[in-house]
């Protein structure tokens, strides 16, 4: 909304699911085209972060604004949903709808869009995401990297401000990898603000301004990516690195 | 299974039949070929109408309830939901005689007073009894239908903007219909079946009409053996139409 306010600001957020303490006492601030890659073992909290700031899951206490706007109520939520765009591990594609229709869907209903409108702007993105031959097949007939570009297209048809990543090339085979973060590579280069979870370092020593490494729900340090790798501080965070560097 | 039990239905009443010592069929009661007869039988046949109709509407109902109760019912809001469940427990609990007795000699009873002045017939009667009792099942068979979508499919569906009425429609919905036809198809047969009933509270349906023929005729065998047959063919009817159903939805699916 205001050039002013960061992208996203989270104080003091917690997350409990009944007992478990999944977040604890969260502080981030993202600027305006920030590119911020978030890290850490399985379990860690990484995914409950990144879907508080679309509320797919709701928090306990703390806040969060999005652009200027507080999470509080059904609109805000409603509002700022519609600046946060979301690729999730699994695609999550329709399956029932062609490849154009995956894309057209959410403008056409969501913002109003005419079909033909819609269609243009779709086959814009099916074109960034280098598949617009593949407009009019079913999701079952792609390739997991091309899935998963639609589904990177199918956010941007919405002309999010923010992009949230979670795992996004974790389902697929490894000769695919390259392909998806090609084109969230080529995002960060035009300066879509994002969130990416993801173990894929080379990507992250890439694309990232900053990196992020969780741990039991919380932040446990954050550095640009040559200080994160070069020489993390805490313990926790060596013993990740190492692990995950060694393959 | 529905040719099996045609099979299974033929041999028995051909068995019975030729079994039976002579005397003990009188078929002519519903002769065709003899005035009365013929009288008799187009008398039974003119049921079909009521049955098929009061099921169809019962149905309808039935559906719309059962989706209405099924939605709220899969809130993450337990207030939300606790009626829901309540509602699905209570209705399945009752069994349909007492209901179908309930609403039709109770119920306006109570709308009366509360100022509300309406008589219910044999035929809405029957109706809502039917579809009441129904729609805790059908409320069920959409539950598992849209469960069975994952969680996935509704989460994206936000992320692209849409609303939740928007997300049933047109991502749920369009692939839980898969899942949720077939067993509502199947539901009908029992509405079909338990329609029976209505001729107790005086709706001429074909149960009813089978139970006057017999107490002018004394011919029981013979009635009930036809009425028998004519809820047959009606639910073989029914169950070929939900077998091509249930083909037609895996063929689509494997698409
Ligand atoms: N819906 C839920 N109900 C209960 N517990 C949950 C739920 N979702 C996540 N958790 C728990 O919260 C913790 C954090 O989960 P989260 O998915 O955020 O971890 P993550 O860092 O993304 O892990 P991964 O790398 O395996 O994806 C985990 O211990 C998980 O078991
Ligand atoms: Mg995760």
């Amino acid at each position: 909304m205001s050039e002013h306010s960061p992208a996203i600001k989270i104080s003091a957020l917690n997350k409990w699911y009944d007992r478990f303490h999944a977040l604890k006492d969260i502080d981030l601030t993202v600027s305006h085209g920030e590119r911020i890659v978030i890290c850490g073992p399985s379990g860690s909290g990484k995914s409950t972060l990144i879907r508080c700031v679309n509320s797919l899951e709701a928090h306990d206490s703390g806040t969060i604004t999005v652009d200027g706007i507080e999470m509080k109520d059904a609109a805000s939520i409603y509002d700022i949903r519609a600046e946060v765009g979301m690729v999730f591990q699994q695609f999550n594609l329709f399956p029932h709808l062609t490849i154009l229709q995956n894309l057209t869907l959410g403008p056409m209903k969501a913002r109003g869009l005419s079909r033909a409108e819609a269609e243009a702007r779709a086959m814009g993105y099916l074109e960034r995401v280098r598949i617009p031959d593949q407009a009019q097949k079913k999701p079952r007939e792609l390739s997991g990297g091309q899935q998963q570009r639609v589904a990177i297209a199918r956010s941007l048809c919405m002309e999010p401000k923010i992009m949230l990543f979670d795992e996004p090339t974790s389902a697929l085979d490894p000769e695919m990898i390259s392909e998806v973060l090609d084109v969230i590579v080529d995002l960060a280069e035009e300066g879509m603000t994002m969130l990416v979870v993801t173990h894929e370092m080379g990507f992250a020593r890439r694309a990232a301004d900053r990196m992020i490494f969780m741990d039991e729900g919380q932040i446990i340090e954050t550095a640009p990516p040559e200080e994160f790798f070069g020489a993390p501080k805490s313990e926790r965070c060596q013993k990740f690195l190492s692990q995950i560097l060694q393959h | 299974m529905p040719r099996k039990t045609l099979w299974a239905i033929v041999l028995l009443f051909t068995l019975a039949g030729c079994s039976a010592a002579p005397g003990t069929w009188g078929w002519y009661v519903i002769d065709p070929t003899t005035p009365a007869g013929y009288n008799n039988i187009r008398f039974l046949l003119n049921g079909f109408g009521a049955t098929i109709l009061l099921s169809v509407i019962a149905a309808a109902l039935s559906m719309t309830i059962g989706l209405l109760v099924a939605l709220p019912g899969m809130s993450s809001n337990r207030w939300i939901r606790l009626p829901s469940r309540v509602y699905i427990e209570f209705i399945r609990a009752i069994p349909l005689l007492p209901m179908l007795f309930w609403v039709f000699y109770g119920l306006p009873v109570v709308l009366k007073s509360i100022g509300i002045n309406v008589s219910i017939d044999a035929f809405w009667g029957a109706i809502i009894t039917l579809a009441i009792s129904d729609s805790a099942f059908t409320a069920e068979i959409y539950r598992s239908g849209i469960q069975s979508i994952s969680k996935g499919q509704t989460e994206a569906a936000k992320t692209v903007g849409l609303t939740y009425g928007q997300t049933m429609r047109y991502v749920i919905l369009p692939q839980a219909i898969r899942r949720i036809l077939p067993p509502l198809a199947n539901q009908f047969i029992y509405i079909v079946k338990m329609s029976a009933f209505a001729s107790v509270i005086g709706m001429q349906e074909l149960t009813r009409r089978a139970n006057e023929l017999v107490v002018t005729e004394y011919r029981p065998l013979e009635i009930y053996t036809l009425l028998i047959l004519e809820y047959l063919v009606l639910v073989l009817v029914i169950s070929f139409f939900v077998r091509w159903l249930e083909r037609k939805m895996e063929a689509d699916e494997s698409r």
